[in-house]
C-alpha cells in the first residue's frame, strides 16, 4: 500500500517536471557580425606603436615556432590597449602579425566578451550585477552611474570619455557592490563613492582603486571578529587521560 | 607552417584526437600507407557483438564496421573531428557518462551500447536541445525531405515534446548571410556543426567561414559581409545536415521525393566526376555529386554542379540550314540530312571533322568511320596538342599517376596549368596531400593562388629545361622524392615548342620513374579529348584546315577558334552539338544533338578512365542522339555505318580500343619509354608561359553549356562586384 502511494506521488511529481521553464532567452547585446561605420571598418589604418611593436615580438618569443597562434589573444589585448577598443583593422594586423585568416582572428575576437568590438570610452564603467553584488545595492550604483553620465548600459557618453557596461561576477564579491574601471577595482560602494569617483574622472583625475569603506582589503570591517584572542597553547581541548 | 589549421590545433591539445583527425581526413591516404608491421588489433564489444579494430580507432568507426550506424551531425569523415554536436553520445560500460563516439578511441575489452536506455536519454536529450533552437519550418525548408535532423528527430527523438512556448519567445533567430550566388542561407536553421567552416578551411583553403559569437548567440558566418567564393562551394550544401546552408539556384524548385535519380558523368572539366542528374518532368533540375573514392571522392565542383540551368537555354530543337539569304532557318531532319548529303557527295572525298569539348565517344567513333568511308583523312580535335607523333603512344597525354594517385605524392611540378580552375577536384587531392602528407609543390607560369602554398619558380618556359636537365634547386627535390610527379597543362602543349617541351619533360620523366609509378602527366581541361586521342584523332585545327576540306563536321566543336575566314570559301559547314553557341552560327546547316544528360555515351577523364553518362530527360524538340544522327546521314550518303544499336556502336568501339568499354575501370597505360625517343627536335624557345583560367572569374564559362547558364553568369558578376568593392575600398583608404 505505502509502495502504491509512494510510486503514485513520485509519477505526479516526475509529470510535473516534465514541464520545461521556458523564461525568456538571454542575448548577449553585442552584434556578431561586422558592419561598417565611420568609426570601425577595413580602411582605417592600424599600426602598433613602436614601444608595442616591442611588446609584439616578446608575445610571440614565447610561442614556440608553428604555435605562434596562441598569440592572439595577447596581441589583441595589447591592440586593445592601445586603441581604447578593437577595431576591425587592428585584428586584420593582429592576423597579418600571425599569418593566419582574418576569420580565426574573427573568432577569438568575438567570443570574449572583454575584447569591445565597438567604440568604448577612455573609461570603461563595468559593473557587476551579480548576485551578492545585486544584494549589496548594485542596482544603485548602476543607477547611479546612468543617472551621471546620462547614459545607459552599453552605451558611450557624446565624448567618447565614458562606456557603462553591465558585467558578470569580477570576483571580489566579499568587496561587494564593486565596480571595475578600466583594470581598477573600486569596491565597498556606496551611490555617493560612485558619484565621487565618476566626478574625480570627468576631471581625469583617477581615484585611489581599493575599497571604499576604510577596509584595506577584504578582511572584516572594524576589527577581526574570528582568532582573535591569544592562541590557546598545546594540548588544549585534549582528553585528560592524554 | 601550420598546414591544418583546424586538424593541427586538435592536435595541440595534446589529446590522442590528433591521430584519429588526421586518419579521418586522409582515409584512402592512409590505406596506401599503411606501415609494414600492422599493430594488433584490439577487441571491442558493439552492442555485445564482438569486433577487432586497429588501436585508434573511434567508437562510431568501430560500430560502422558491424553495420551499426551512431547518429551524427558534426562528423564527417572528410573532415576533421570536431566532437561538438554531441549527437553520437554512446553508453560504455563502467564509464560514468555517455561518451562521444566520433572523439573517442576505443579502448581494449570496451563494452560499447549503441541502443542501452542511457544511450537514448543522451540522444533524446541533445535532439531536444537542438529543436529548442531550431525553427522548424519543414514545410518550407528545402532540405525537407533529405534532411539529417529530421530524420534523426524521427529515428532517435523523444515522441513528444516539453517545448510549451508557442509563442516562440525564446527560439533563436540569426540573420541571413549572402555568401554568393550559389549557396542560400537560413541561418536561424543553423545547428553549429561546423562542418562547413571545417570544408572552407581543410578542403577549399578558403577560411572564409567562421563560427562567431559564443553560447547562444553563437553563429556560423564570415563576420565581414563578403562573399564564400571558391570553385567548390556548392559542396557545403551537401554537407550542411539541416536547411541552413540549399542550393539557391534550386530553392523551392522540388522535394526530393518527386525526382528522378540517374547515375551519370560530369563532362564539364576532363576530371570525369561522378555525379546523379535529378530530373522531374523530363527537365533537369540539379546535379549532386556520386560517391567515387578514385575519381571525386564526393565532391563536385561549382560549374560542374550548377551549370545545368544552361541545359535548358540556347537549345537547338530542330535542325536548322542556311538559306541563300544567310540565314539558318527551321528544317524538318529530312530536308537537313538531304542538304548535308548533298554536299557531301560532292566533296569528292574532301571531308574533315572537328571533335570539340563535349564530344562523347561513341559520336567521335561514328564520325571517323563516316569520314574515313567517305574517303576523309583529317580527324581532328578543336583542342590543340603537340604536334608529331606524341600521341601514338597512350601514356604520353594522360594523367598517368591517377587523381587518386596524386595525393600520396611527396614532390609535384605544375607546368603551365593551373589545376584550381581547369580541375577544381585534382587540386584538391594536391591540396590534400599537400596538408597530410607534406607534398611539396613548385609551378612554372604565372604566379596564381592555387589554395596552398606552393613556390613559383617563375614563367619562362626555359626553365623547364632547366630542371629537366637536373640543374635547378627543384630537380633535386623531384629527384629526392618517393613519388614525384610532373604536370602539364595541355594548353601549354599547344605552344608552337610544345613537343620540344613534351619530349624534355617525357624524358625526364623516365628518370623520375619508379616501380608503379609515372611521373608524367598531362593535365587536360576537355572532357573529350583524352576519347578522341584512343579513338585516332590528331590535335589541332590547321591538320583540318590543310586539306581544303569542301565539308566540314563540327562535333559540339564551340571554342570560338574556327572561324568562316580560315575556311576555303566554298566549305559547307555541318555543326552536330546541342546548343547555339560558336560552332553553329558559322555552320550551313545545323544537327541538333543531344547534351551529356540526354544520352548514353563514353566519356574518358584525363587519367584514362572511360565512364558513361546515362540518360536523364530526352533531348529536345527534335535533337537526337549524335551518333544516331551521323548514323542516318551515312545511311542517306549511301555510305552506311556497320552499327544500328548502341550495342553494336559499342563492341566496334571494344574493337578500336578495349578500355572504352571497360567502364569505370582505369587501365593503365604502358608505361614506355617510345615517345621520348621519336622528337628530333628539343629546343624549347623561351618566353612566357601563360594559363587560361587565372581566376574564379575565368572559371565558370567555359563551354557551351556553361556559357548559357545564368547561374554561372551570376558568379561572374558576384565575383565582378566583390572585386570592384575590395577595389573602392583601397582606393578610398589610399585617399
Amino acid at each position: 500500500m505505502l509502495t502504491n502511494c509512494a510510486a503514485k506521488t513520485l509519477s505526479v511529481v516526475r509529470g510535473s517536471l516534465r514541464a520545461i521553464a521556458t523564461s525568456s532567452a538571454q542575448r548577449s547585446d553585442n552584434l556578431f557580425v561586422h558592419r561598417d561605420t565611420p568609426e570601425d571598418n577595413p580602411n582605417i589604418p592600424f599600426e602598433f606603436t613602436a614601444e608595442n611593436k616591442k611588446r609584439v615580438d616578446a608575445i610571440l618569443s614565447i610561442y614556440p615556432e608553428g604555435h605562434k597562434r596562441g598569440a592572439m589573444i595577447p596581441l589583441l589585448d595589447l591592440a586593445q590597449r592601445q586603441y581604447g577598443w578593437l577595431p576591425i583593422s587592428a585584428m586584420h594586423k593582429v592576423a597579418e602579425i600571425l599569418g593566419l585568416p582574418n576569420m580565426r582572428v574573427y573568432e577569438v575576437a568575438t567570443f570574449y566578451t572583454m575584447f569591445m568590438r565597438k567604440p568604448t570610452g577612455k573609461y570603461h564603467i563595468q559593473v557587476c550585477t551579480t548576485t551578492p553584488c545585486w544584494l549589496r545595492g548594485s542596482d544603485a550604483i548602476l543607477d547611479t552611474c546612468k543617472k551621471q553620465l546620462g547614459i545607459g548600459v552599453g552605451e558611450t557618453t557624446k565624448d567618447n570619455k565614458f562606456t557603462i557596461s553591465e558585467v558578470e561576477c569580477l570576483g571580489a564579491c566579499v568587496n561587494a557592490p564593486m565596480v571595475s574601471v578600466n583594470d581598477d577595482y573600486y569596491e565597498d560602494l556606496t551611490a555617493k563613492d560612485m558619484q565621487d569617483i565618476l566626478s574625480d574622472l570627468k576631471a581625469d583625475k583617477i581615484s585611489p582603486p581599493g575599497p571604499r569603506n576604510g577596509r584595506f582589503a577584504s578582511e572584516p570591517k572594524g576589527k577581526p571578529t574570528s582568532l582573535s584572542e591569544e592562541p590557546k597553547g598545546p594540548g588544549f581541548g585534549l582528553q585528560a587521560g592524554l | 607552417m601550420i598546414r591544418a589549421p583546424l586538424v593541427k590545433a586538435l592536435g595541440a591539445l595534446g589529446s590522442p584526437t590528433h591521430q584519429i583527425a588526421s586518419r579521418a581526413v586522409r582515409t584512402s591516404a592512409v590505406v596506401a600507407q599503411t606501415p609494414a608491421k600492422a599493430p594488433e588489433k584490439i577487441e571491442v564489444f558493439v552492442d555485445d557483438i564482438p569486433v577487432k579494430v586497429l588501436p585508434g580507432t573511434t567508437v562510431l568507426q568501430a560500430a560502422a564496421e558491424i553495420g551499426v550506424e551512431i547518429p551524427r551531425f558534426c562528423y564527417h569523415e572528410r573532415l576533421a573531428v570536431a566532437g561538438n554536436c554531441r549527437m553520437c553520445l554512446v553508453e560504455v560500460e563502467k564509464s560514468p557518462k555517455p561518451v562521444a563516439a566520433c572523439a573517442m578511441p576505443v579502448m581494449k575489452g570496451w563494452r560499447i551500447k549503441t541502443n542501452s536506455d542511457l544511450t537514448r536519454k543522451a540522444r533524446e536529450g541533445v535532439m531536444e536541445f537542438l529543436l529548442m533552437n531550431h525553427p522548424l519550418d519543414c514545410p518550407i525548408c528545402d532540405q525537407g525531405g533529405e534532411c539529417d535532423l529530421q530524420d534523426q528527430a524521427m529515428a532517435f527523438g523523444s515522441d513528444r515534446s516539453r517545448f510549451t512556448d508557442i509563442n516562440y519567445t525564446g527560439k533563436r533567430a540569426v540573420e541571413d548571410k549572402d555568401i554568393g550566388p550559389l549557396v542560400k542561407t537560413v541561418m536561424t536553421r543553423c545547428i553549429h556543426c561546423t562542418r562547413c567552416v571545417r570544408f572552407a578551411s581543410e578542403i577549399a583553403g578558403v577560411d572564409d567561414l567562421g563560427t562567431t559569437g559564443r553560447g547562444n548567440d553563437m553563429q556560423i558566418g564570415t563576420y565581414v559581409e563578403k562573399l564564400f567564393l571558391t570553385e567548390l562551394s556548392g559542396n557545403v550544401i551537401d554537407l550542411c545536415p539541416v536547411g541552413a546552408l540549399t542550393n539557391k539556384p534550386y530553392s523551392f524548385v522540388a522535394r526530393p521525393w518527386e525526382i528522378r535519380k540517374v547515375s551519370s558523368i560530369d563532362v564539364l572539366d576532363a576530371v570525369g566526376s561522378n555525379i546523379v542528374v535529378s530530373t522531374r518532368t523530363n527537365e533537369v533540375l540539379r546535379i549532386l555529386p556520386r560517391e567515387n573514392e578514385d575519381v571525386n571522392e564526393e565532391w563536385l565542383a561549382d560549374k560542374s554542379r550548377f551549370a545545368c540551368d544552361g541545359l535548358k537555354r540556347q537549345r537547338l530543337i530542330a535542325p536548322m540550314v542556311r538559306m541563300p539569304n544567310g540565314e539558318l532557318q527551321s528544317v524538318e531532319w529530312e530536308g537537313a540530312l538531304i542538304a548535308v548529303a548533298k554536299a557531301v557527295r560532292n566533296a569528292n572525298g574532301q571531308v574533315a571533322g572537328v571533335a570539340g569539348q563535349l564530344a562523347d565517344v561513341e559520336a567521335m567513333v561514328a564520325l571517323k568511320d563516316l569520314v574515313n568511308r567517305l574517303g576523309g583523312e583529317n580527324l581532328v580535335t578543336e583542342q590543340d596538342f603537340i604536334k608529331g607523333s606524341g600521341i601514338d603512344v597512350r601514356s604520353s597525354y594522360l594523367l598517368n599517376s591517377t587523381i587518386a594517385g596524386l595525393e600520396t605524392a611527396d614532390a609535384v611540378l605544375l607546368v603551365g596549368t593551373n589545376p584550381r580552375y581547369e580541375a577544381p577536384l585534382i587540386n584538391t587531392r594536391l591540396r590534400k596531400a599537400y596538408v597530410h602528407n607534406e607534398l611539396q609543390i613548385a609551378s612554372i607560369g604565372p604566379n596564381i593562388d592555387l589554395s596552398y602554398q606552393h613556390e613559383n619558380l617563375g614563367a619562362d618556359a626555359s626553365l623547364i629545361k632547366d630542371v629537366c636537365s637536373g640543374s635547378h634547386a627543384f630537380s633535386k627535390v623531384l629527384e629526392g622524392a618517393k613519388k614525384p610527379a610532373i604536370i602539364i597543362g595541355a594548353d601549354l602543349l599547344a605552344r608552337p615548342d610544345g613537343a620540344a617541351i613534351h619530349a624534355t619533360i617525357s624524358e625526364y620523366c623516365q628518370k623520375l620513374k619508379k616501380p608503379d609509378w609515372n611521373a608524367f602527366n598531362v593535365l587536360h581541361n576537355s572532357a573529350s579529348q583524352v576519347g578522341a586521342f584512343d579513338v585516332g584523332y590528331q590535335p589541332g585545327l590547321q591538320r583540318a584546315l590543310q586539306g581544303q576540306p569542301k565539308v566540314l563536321f563540327l562535333l559540339n566543336a564551340d571554342s570560338g577558334k574556327l572561324t568562316r575566314d580560315q575556311l576555303p570559301k566554298d566549305c559547307f559547314v555541318v555543326y552536330i552539338g546541342s546548343h547555339g553557341d560558336n560552332g553553329a552560327s558559322i555552320a550551313d546547316a545545323v544537327l541538333p544533338g543531344a547534351a551529356y544528360t540526354e544520352k548514353q555515351a563514353i566519356y574518358v577523364n584525363t587519367e584514362g578512365r572511360a565512364q558513361q553518362t546515362l540518360p536523364g530527360v530526352s533531348p529536345p524538340g527534335m535533337a537526337r542522339e549524335d551518333w544516331k544522327i551521323l548514323r542516318a546521314l551515312s545511311e542517306i550518303v549511301g555510305k552506311p555505318l556497320a552499327y544500328d544499336t548502341l550495342d553494336e556502336l559499342r563492341s566496334r568501339l571494344d574493337d578500336i580500343a578495349p578500355h572504352l568499354t571497360r567502364l569505370g575501370e582505369l587501365v593503365p597505360a604502358s608505361n614506355s619509354d617510345a615517345s621520348a625517343q621519336t622528337t628530333p627536335n628539343k629546343s624549347i624557345s623561351g618566353g612566357a608561359i601563360d594559363v587560361k583560367l587565372k581566376e574564379l572569374r575565368d572559371y565558370f564559362m567555359t563551354d557551351a553549356i556553361s556559357r548559357a547558364s545564368p547561374t554561372m553568369a551570376k558568379c561572374i558578376s558576384a565575383v565582378n562586384k566583390q572585386q570592384r568593392q575590395n577595389e573602392e575600398a583601397k582606393q578610398s583608404a589610399a585617399i
